[in-house]
């Protein structure tokens, strides 16, 4: 059960830290000031809240890792988080959609997770609730506008969906820790969150006159260590000080 | 004719009474407000020196940037992260002082693309390492703020307002990245080694950020009299040096000026002479990032047109639909 727990923080908190990465990819290049601003505070929350998952799972592992050993010392294979997150950012409309599909999913995850049995990821969990409603509003703002905006910005978005789309089954597919954590009422019914994801999606598809596809085939493996190419290159730059340095103090 | 030639001259001299009344205005450091009477030339004067402060905050976010994906731990890649988010929120609020003058962001955005105005050279230099995070942070937010406190109390009211709020964070900064070269000078030799070369690379061009020497300024006269500026800029560059040739002890490290030393009848350190030549070639374009901070602005800016466009269509709609529900 330990080993469960330590697994299902490490995937909550590697999905905050790689989607943080991503979007902090953008600051200084932003469309708009107020843009660049924005996207930063999204990753800087990314960042924040991965530190809060990591720190608990130091404690849960008792092996003298540290929120630094865990994000900075582990390999591709270790990493837990979901493929979405992982994506190169594209254009705008690419980061606008992914964050929308992903704080959809983020907000009735977290709101899950508020009544879980562990009080630690329960905290966790209210704290971020506040940062990712935020999130969610902005990046459902942004996909209406880039959809109901221009016939360019339109034809992006939907470029954009047939780019992500694939990625978001997995959203709701439970990694084997998960199954075991449910059980115990410690991690989120999957199950129960779908339909609410899937309702947010069509009201702001709807908005932003654009259409769900209708086939898809859902990417996997995230949760369990199986990677996009993009994961090692995200690690390798990231990670590059405390490989080149090791015990070095920062 | 005649009276036209009568009506010109009363003109003239209304506009002589105003620039005396203002002058007192000024001399009574009483703030100039947007709309207050001004002459065109302090307008211009500070639409001049608000933008380029704004686009060098600006430009600015790129060197730092080029470091927040390979920050060494979350801690630091938290802090400058929010650094450099702090950066953005500084060139908003100037660009705001700057729009109170009768300038669009637009416009500003297209002088400095078009090469027009100018921003801080520092910033065409390249960060090479992680240690230039701190050496910037101590360097060029250290020489920055040394400019900018006097600016809080500067006669255009927007201007010193936005200033305020600008130093209150900037000194967090320039904290921040001694405590970043403290921690590696306390390191491994590797990381000794990171510091002075950071070290050595950053202090002549940090020094440089004060501008050319003081006879060969020419705006300064007329915005000390005007209390744009306060100081002179080698009043400001020799405070700047004193105060690192005494922190630099603390680091336990060198600054790269054999020259530099305690001169007990002035008061002051001596220090080195600057090399002038490399400061006017960095201004006109051939430092080492010059090109490559200016296209990444342009292409920021380029590739988010869609954006902004599809940003305004959609708000048009919004408010035509919202038009016609009332209706």
């Amino acid at each position: 059960m330990n080993t469960s727990l330590i697994n299902y923080t490490l995937h909550l908190a590697d999905n905050a830290l790689i989607l943080g990465h991503r979007n902090s990819e953008w600051c200084g290049h932003g469309p708009a000031l107020e843009q660049d601003i924005a996207i930063s505070n999204i990753a800087l929350d990314g960042i924040g809240q991965a530190r809060n998952l990591y720190q608990y799972a130091a404690v849960l592992s008792n092996n003298g890792a540290t929120e630094d050993s865990l994000a900075y010392l582990r390999d591709v294979i270790d990493f837990k988080n979901l493929l979405i997150t992982e994506l190169p950012n594209g254009d705008w409309a690419q980061t606008t959609l992914r964050q929308f599909l992903f704080s959809a999913y983020q907000f009735y995850f977290y709101q899950q997770l508020e009544k879980s049995a562990d009080q630690q990821l329960a905290a966790i969990a209210t704290k971020s609730l506040k940062e990712v409603t935020y999130h969610l509003r902005w990046s459902s703002e942004w996909v209406i506008r880039l959809g109901d905006g221009t016939a360019e910005s339109h034809d992006k978005m939907v470029k954009a969906i047939a780019e992500i789309w694939n990625y978001t089954g997995e959203l709701f597919l439970p990694a084997s820790y998960e199954k075991e954590l449910a059980a115990s009422g410690i991690a989120v019914d999957l199950a129960v969150i779908q339909p609410l994801w899937e309702q947010k999606v069509s009201a702001v598809f709807a908005e932003a006159t654009i259409a769900i596809p209708e086939k898809s085939f859902a990417q996997k493996g995230g949760k369990e260590g199986i990677h996009t190419e993009h994961l090692g290159y995200i690690l390798a730059e990231m990670q590059f000080l405390q490989r080149a340095y090791p015990g070095a103090e920062w | 004719m005649i009276s036209f030639c009568i009506f010109t001259l009363q003109l003239m001299g209304m506009e002589k009474d105003m620039e005396q009344m203002f002058q007192e205005k000024i001399d009574k450091e009483i703030r100039i407000e947007p709309k207050d009477w001004m002459p065109e030339k302090y307008r211009q004067t500070l639409i001049r020196q608000i933008s380029q402060h704004a686009h060098s905050e600006i430009v600015g976010m790129l060197p730092e940037g080029n470091w927040i994906t390979r920050a060494p731990n979350l801690r630091r890649k938290a802090i400058l992260l929010a650094k450099v988010q702090d950066e953005a929120g500084h060139g908003l609020y100037l660009y705001s002082a700057a729009e109170t003058l009768g300038i669009s962001r637009d416009e500003m955005y297209e002088q400095l693309h078009s090469g027009k105005a100018k921003y801080s050279s520092i910033f065409n230099y390249p960060t090479l390492s992680w240690a230039d995070m701190g050496a910037i942070g101590w360097l060029v937010d250290g020489a920055a703020i040394m400019n900018q406190v006097p600016l809080c109390r500067t006669s255009y009211g927007p201007y010193a307002r936005a200033m305020v709020r600008v130093c209150k964070e900037e000194s967090f900064h320039q904290r921040q990245g001694f405590e970043i070269l403290l921690t590696l000078s306390r390191g491994t030799e590797a990381q000794r080694r990171m510091a002075r070369d950071s070290i050595n690379r950053w202090w002549w061009p940090s020094i440089m950020m004060f501008g050319p020497k003081d006879d060969e300024s020419p705006n300064t006269i007329q915005s000390m009299k005007w209390k744009i500026k306060r100081f002179t800029n080698d009043e400001l560059r020799q405070k700047f040096v004193d105060i690192c040739a005494e922190q630099i002890k603390i680091l336990n490290l060198t600054i790269p000026d054999p020259d530099l030393k305690w001169n007990e009848e002035k008061g002051h350190y001596d220090f080195g002479t600057i090399n002038w030549d490399e400061f006017w070639q960095v201004i006109a374009g051939n430092g080492p990032c010059n090109k490559e901070r200016l296209d990444a602005r342009k292409k920021a800016w380029e590739e988010g047109a869609w954006v902004r466009e599809a940003a305004t269509a959609h708000a048009q709609k919004r408010a035509q639909r919202l038009a016609e529900k009332r209706a």
